[in-house]
């Protein structure tokens, strides 16, 4: 008896462009995904009627106790918009978190890894399907906010920008989800703990107040939260009101301090979750 | 004689739990091994090791020649994996799973969907072949993920599990679709709990308890290690018994045994058909009235239960740690 020695055969498998594979590998998983978004076309509405909510209860119930300056509800109503934009982009993390998690527990993700496909484009592809139902939210909320007085009064190159930048931090952020999902042990727990870390970063913002209202001690949080520059950052782009507490460096800079934060939590988060997918359960 | 899948020493361990305690296995080309045990007996993890799902603590394993650790790329490319529950995407209909798989099998777009089309008809999926997973019954489910298993025409198959859940007409099914598939070349790992799939798909069988291999052979060899055939005669009148095992027991290979409540004498025996000839007349010119007589051949229930001294349905035992394990749901 002997083995099939290894070299004999090592010598007919060419070299992979692993670049290329990790491409295409991703393209089919995140075809997979959008698939399941026409099949499933209720998680869509339900991923836009949550922000749609938020955006007419605050411009039309809360909004009139919140003083963002001069200009009254109609200047509330255009600062809220970047707000919500930034709120929805944290909160469809939590979906990448779910839905990681129950592919783990129904034995697809073994399938994935039993494949000679790239183990990374699990993750890109899904992460990418993610970016994309998330760019076709923020569409739609553009609309809603511009059917209750938000208006664009900064130039079309400055919103441009300023939807780029929502579209990095949301794919930078969902691989935060990616990687917390990897951890979770079924997808109830999936579901509490996706959300859990969302809130604080979410609510303790400036998205729906404006920072001078809040406690000294919570204030540093606030302005250094990304939720908070973002929110900021899309505000000045979009010629929104801005009601500044001071001149501090996240007051100064959101755009930059924004896209600096996508950059970082993609490189910290990315490659954390690529390898907490290849050695998970090992 | 080569060999598709060579393991030496494997163990595993979750923390304090034993896996698997170090063990070696050999599986020919073309052959199948019948991996049998109770619940987390170290099945699962044995494939999962094999199948470059999970790293060993020790030992080491190659599979179509390649090493599961260092190669796994390689590996990869030359099995297909069946695990206990169909891991398919719910959502997506059956053609829509397999041209995704043959797409991550690096297959082109025209190759992956014919071979989505060839397998659908082959496994007899062609009319649900565009309808969501959803709607498919239990025995659809796990021939779709038997399917999906064979993307990539692997010369080494793992099918952990296979009939577990599923109804006996679905069973027989996806006995002859493994039947078939080892016709062509096909070397196959199964994984079982049931003794009869074993002795049905398996040419060499090895037997798993608590992680280590308790024993190993065709099923041939493992029934004669616990005996070969054996007559039981059952008598009419209970006076009769002890005076038939006398009659009889010229014909045996050991000792005859009696069980008096139920009037019956097992009776060892060497070529078992001739045997139950000369006990019929023997009894007959005796005049000793003969309620039932039948040849036993031992089954693998017997084998395991010698060898381990309890029975495979014990299921007592941790079960494999396969994480985040879920009921199957939507059988029908």
């Amino acid at each position: 008896m002997s083995t099939l020695t290894s070299q004999s055969v090592k010598e007919e498998t060419a070299p992979r462009p692993r670049l290329g594979w990790l491409i295409t590998d991703s393209i089919a998983v995140s075809r997979r995904h959008l698939l399941k978004i026409t099949r499933v076309p209720e998680s869509l509405f339900f991923a836009l009627i949550q922000p749609v909510m938020f955006v007419l209860l605050f411009a039309f119930v809360f909004g009139g106790a919140i003083d963002v300056g001069p200009g009254g509800a109609q200047a509330y109503r255009e600062y809220l918009i970047p707000g919500i934009l930034a709120q929805t982009v944290m909160f469809a993390v939590a979906g990448i978190t779910v839905g990681i998690t129950e592919d783990a527990s129904k034995g697809i993700m073994d399938r994935f890894r039993s494949l000679p496909m790239r183990p990374g484009a699990v993750l890109t592809g899904h992460t990418l399907a993610s970016l994309l139902q998330n760019i076709l939210v923020i569409m739609i909320l553009s609309i809603t906010g511009f059917l209750v007085g938000w208006r664009i009064n900064n130039g079309f190159s400055n919103a441009a920008l300023a939807y780029l930048m929502f579209a990095s931090f949301a794919y930078a952020i969902t691989w935060v989800g990616a990687w917390i999902g990897l951890h979770m042990p079924n997808s109830e727990v999936a579901g509490t703990a996706g959300l859990a870390w969302i809130f604080p970063f979410t609510f303790a913002s400036n998205i729906f107040t404006p920072v001078a209202t809040m406690p000294g001690w919570l204030q540093p949080f606030v302005l250094w939260n990304p939720v908070s520059c973002l929110a900021l950052a899309a505000r000045e782009l979009f010629g929104n009101p801005t009601p500044l507490l001071g001149d501090s460096f996240p007051e100064r800079y959101p755009v930059q301090l924004s896209f600096a934060y996508s950059l970082l939590l993609l490189a910290i988060f990315a490659p954390l979750a690529v390898r907490a997918f290849k050695t998970r359960n090992k | 004689m080569t060999l598709a899948i060579k393991a030496s020493g494997l163990a595993k361990a979750y923390g304090e739990v034993v896996a698997l305690n170090g063990i070696d296995i050999e599986v020919e080309q073309g052959t199948v091994l019948g991996l049998l045990g109770p619940n987390g007996s170290g099945k699962t993890t044995t494939v999962r090791i094999l199948a470059t799902l999970l790293q060993a603590d020790s030992g080491s394993a190659s599979v179509g020649g390649f090493d599961v650790v260092t190669q796994p790329d390689e590996v990869r490319s030359v099995i297909g994996l069946t695990g206990q529950y169909a891991a398919v995407d719910e959502y997506l209909t059956g053609r829509e799973n397999l041209e995704l798989f043959g797409r991550l099998f690096h297959l082109s777009k025209f190759d992956a969907a014919k071979r989505a089309t060839e397998l659908l008809d082959r496994f007899d999926l062609s009319d649900a072949a565009d309808r969501g997973i959803k709607g498919y019954s239990g025995g659809m489910r796990r021939r779709l993920d038997l399917a999906a298993s064979l993307i990539g025409r692997p010369n080494v198959l793992f099918l952990d599990e296979p009939t577990t859940g599923l109804d006996p007409r679905s069973r027989q099914g996806m006995w002859s679709v493994i039947e078939n598939l080892v016709s062509e070349g096909t070397t196959v790992l199964l994984t079982t709990q049931y003794l009869e799939e074993a002795d049905q798909l398996a040419d060499r069988i090895v037997v798993l308890d608590h992680g280590t291999v308790i024993a190993k052979g065709t099923s041939n060899e493992l029934k004669s290690q616990v005996g070969g055939d054996r007559i039981e005669i059952v008598v009419e009148s209970s006076a009769d018994v002890a005076r038939a095992s006398e009659l009889i027991q010229e014909f045996g290979s050991a000792a005859a045994s009696i069980e008096d409540v139920t009037k019956t004498i097992l009776l060892p025996v060497a070529g078992g058909s001739t045997a139950i000839v000369n006990i019929v007349r023997k009894l007959d010119e005796n005049k000793i009235a003969i309620a039932d007589i039948a040849l036993r051949r031992p089954t693998l229930d017997d084998v395991f239960l010698s060898l381990t001294g309890h029975a495979t349905e014990d299921n007592e035992e941790s079960s494999a740690p396969a994480k985040g394990r879920r009921g199957r749901k939507g059988r029908s």
